[in-house]
C-alpha cells in the first residue's frame, strides 16, 4: 500500500522564538528553520513500514512555502520515494491544510496517512484529525506504536493516564507521538540521491482548496515575564522559604 | 445569549476534574449544557447536573461512546451542535482527539488551548510552546474550542441542579474498535490537578535513582512526580509523568525542578506555575532564569537532605 506523509517546514525546536515588536507575530527571518520534530518521526515510521514490506512507495506532501521544497528533500534523503509540495506564501490554517491533505489522498489513494502530532509552531495538534473527518477515515492519534496487521492497523496511544490500543480499519490515519521511533539522519549520498527524486509543485488552487483564514490574528505578544528569583546557599535556607510559604 | 456544548471527560461513574475549569471557560462565551456520552454513564450524568453554572445535561449512552473514540462521538457531537454556538473541550488527550474532527465535520477552525476568554468570539492561546501569546478572533459561525485546564479556575463541583436529557446515539461507525488500555496505577495527586510537583530530569541516572531520590521528597510533601523528556526517553518513568510541550501542562502552587536544565520544551509545561524551585549543579542552567527559589549543587546530597529536614 502507499503511505503519504505530511511534513511542515517550522522554526528550529532549537532557536528561542522572538515576538515582533509590533505585534503582529513571531519574527522568522533569518532565523533557522526545519522540519517539524514530529514530521520526521512520521517520515521515519512510513520508511520503516516499506522496510518491513508494509508500504511499497512514500509520498511526503507539505503545504507552505517555496522554501518548504527543502523539507521535503530532507523526507525524499530519510527515504520518501518522492514529493509534493502545495505552495502558499501566506500561512495557511489546519482546517485548509487538511482539505489540501484530503484532496491529495483523493488522488493518490493512500493507505495510510501519517503526519506528527502538532507542530511546534501553532502547537494546534488539529491537521490529522481533521483529515480523518474529511475523509470519513478512523484515526489513530498520539501514536506510540503501530502495527499493520491485513486490512486494519493497531495503534497503541498516548493517553493521559498511560496507553491505550486501538484497530483501525485501514485506510486510516496515524498521528506520531515522540516515542514512535528515533527519526534517521539523512547520509550524504542520500541526500546527494533526493535532489533527482520527483518532487511535483501544486497550488491550493489545483485543489480547488480556499485557504482564505477563519481566524483573524489580532495580535501576538511576549508572554507575561517572571519576576526574577533569588538563589538560596543551603538546604537549610530553602527549608526556611518552603515553611513560609506553608508548603511544609 | 449563545449557547454552549461542554464535552463531559468522564468514566462513566464520575466526572474528571478537567470538566470543571471547561465549564468555567464555556460559561464566559454562554450558557452551559454539558455532555455526557459514555455507556452506563447515569452517575456522570449526575455528576454533570450538579457542576456549578450547568444549565442542563445532555445523556448519551451507547455501548459505542464506552471509550470515546472519536470515530463514533465526533458525528454524535456535530448532530447536536444544530443547536449549539460552540463546542468546548478541555485540551486533555481525549479533547484534543475528538474537538478538530467535529470541527472539521462542522468546517470550522478550532481555536486550540485557549488561555483566555477576550470576547464573544475572541481569546488568547500559547503558540511557540508558550514562547508568544497569539490573540485569535474567529470568524466562522460556530466555535470550537479547546481549553487548557490550568488557566481557569474550576467551576464547583456541587450546587447546581440542571435537568438530565437523553439524546439518541448516532450509531458506531464501524471503523475503529478499542482493544484495550494500560492506565499508570498511582496513589499521588493527578499530575495537572497537584499543588505540589517534584520533578525530576536526565541527571537522576537510572530509574532506581529516580525512585530513591524524587519519591521520598515527592511523599513527604504530598506532591506529584513529574519528568522531563529526556528522563522519561530515557525510561527513568513512564511517559504520562512527561511534563512539558509535548507532555502535561501544569501550573501548581510550587514546582520543584531536580536535575532539570530547562529546555525551551519543558518550560512550556510548567512556567505557569505560582513557584517554581530549581535544584541543579550547573549554575548557567536555563532553569535557573525562571526560578523563584534556586540552590546550585549536587541533587544526591541536597535532595536526601531536604527531605530529611522537612
Amino acid at each position: 500500500m502507499k503511505a503519504l506523509v505530511c511534513v511542515k517546514r517550522v522554526i528550529d525546536y532549537n532557536v528561542k522564538p522572538r515576538v515582533k515588536a509590533d505585534g503582529t507575530g513571531v519574527d522568522l527571518a533569518n532565523v533557522k528553520m526545519s522540519m517539524n520534530p514530529f514530521d520526521e518521526i512520521a517520515v521515519e515510521e512510513a520508511i520503516r513500514l516499506k522496510e518491513k514490506g508494509v508500504v511499497t512507495e512514500i509520498v511526503a506532501v507539505s503545504v507552505g512555502p517555496a522554501k518548504a521544497q527543502e523539507t521535503l528533500r530532507t523526507a525524499l534523503a530519510m527515504g520518501a520515494d518522492r514529493a509534493i509540495l502545495v505552495v502558499s506564501e501566506d500561512e495557511v490554517e489546519p482546517l485548509a491544510v487538511a482539505k489540501i491533505i484530503k484532496a491529495v489522498a483523493d488522488e493518490e489513494q493512500p493507505g495510510l496517512i501519517i503526519t506528527g502530532k502538532q507542530a511546534i509552531d501553532d502547537d494546534a495538534n488539529q491537521v490529522g484529525q481533521m483529515v480523518a473527518a474529511l475523509l470519513g477515515r478512523p484515526q489513530g492519534t498520539f501514536a506510540n506504536e503501530i502495527a499493520v496487521e491485513g486490512d486494519s492497523i493497531v495503534v497503541k496511544r498516548e493517553i493521559d493516564g498511560g496507553l491505550e490500543t486501538v484497530k483501525l480499519a485501514l485506510p486510516a490515519i496515524v498521528t506520531t507521538d515522540l516515542r514512535l521511533n528515533e527519526p534517521r539522519y539523512a547520509s550524504l549520498p542520500n541526500i546527494m540521491k533526493a535532489k533527482s527524486k520527483p518532487l511535483a509543485t501544486k497550488a491550493p488552487a489545483d485543489y480547488g482548496v480556499d485557504i482564505a483564514p477563519r481566524l483573524k490574528t489580532l495580535k501576538v505578544t511576549e508572554p507575561p515575564v517572571r519576576s526574577a528569583g533569588i538563589k538560596v546557599p543551603d538546604v537549610d535556607a530553602l527549608v526556611a522559604k518552603l515553611k513560609e510559604m506553608g508548603v511544609a | 445569549m449563545s449557547k454552549t456544548l461542554v464535552w463531559v471527560e468522564h468514566d462513566n461513574a464520575s466526572i474528571k476534574d478537567a470538566t470543571l475549569a471547561v465549564v468555567t471557560a464555556a460559561a464566559q462565551i454562554g450558557e452551559v449544557t454539558a455532555l455526557v456520552a459514555g455507556a452506563g454513564c447515569d452517575g456522570a450524568a449526575a455528576a454533570a447536573a450538579q457542576i456549578a453554572g450547568v444549565s442542563k445535561v445532555l445523556k448519551a449512552d451507547d455501548a459505542a461512546y464506552a471509550n470515546a473514540l472519536a470515530e463514533n462521538v465526533a458525528p454524535l457531537v456535530a448532530g447536536l451542535m444544530a443547536d449549539y454556538d460552540a463546542f468546548v473541550a478541555p485540551a486533555t488527550t481525549t479533547g484534543k482527539n475528538i474537538a478538530p474532527r467535529v470541527a472539521a465535520l462542522l468546517d470550522v477552525m478550532q481555536v486550540s488551548d485557549i488561555l483566555s476568554v477576550e470576547g464573544p468570539k475572541t481569546f488568547t492561546r500559547p503558540i511557540y510552546a508558550g514562547n508568544a501569546i497569539a490573540t485569535v478572533e474567529s470568524t466562522d459561525a460556530k466555535l470550537v474550542v479547546t481549553v487548557r485546564g490550568t488557566a481557569f479556575a474550576k467551576a464547583d463541583a456541587t450546587g447546581g441542579a440542571a435537568a438530565v436529557e437523553t439524546v439518541a446515539a448516532a450509531g458506531d461507525s464501524g471503523t475503529s474498535t478499542f482493544l484495550g488500555s494500560e492506565i499508570a496505577k498511582s496513589e499521588r495527586p493527578e499530575l495537572t490537578s497537584a499543588k505540589i510537583i517534584v520533578s525530576g530530569g536526565r541527571a537522576l541516572k537510572d530509574a532506581e535513582t529516580f525512585q530513591s531520590v524524587i519519591t521520598p521528597l515527592a511523599d513527604k510533601l504530598g506532591a506529584g512526580i513529574g519528568a522531563s523528556r529526556a528522563a522519561v526517553d530515557a525510561g527513568y518513568v513512564p511517559n504520562d509523568y512527561q511534563v512539558g510541550q509535548t507532555g502535561k501542562i501544569v501550573a501548581p502552587e510550587v514546582y520543584i525542578a531536580v536535575g532539570i536544565s530547562g529546555a525551551i520544551q519543558h518550560l512550556a509545561g510548567m512556567k505557569d506555575s505560582k513557584t517554581i524551585i530549581a535544584i541543579n549543579k550547573d549554575e548557567d542552567a536555563p532553569i535557573f532564569q525562571v526560578a523563584d527559589i534556586g540552590l546550585v549543587g549536587d541533587l544526591f546530597t541536597l535532595v536526601p537532605e531536604l527531605t530529611g529536614k522537612l
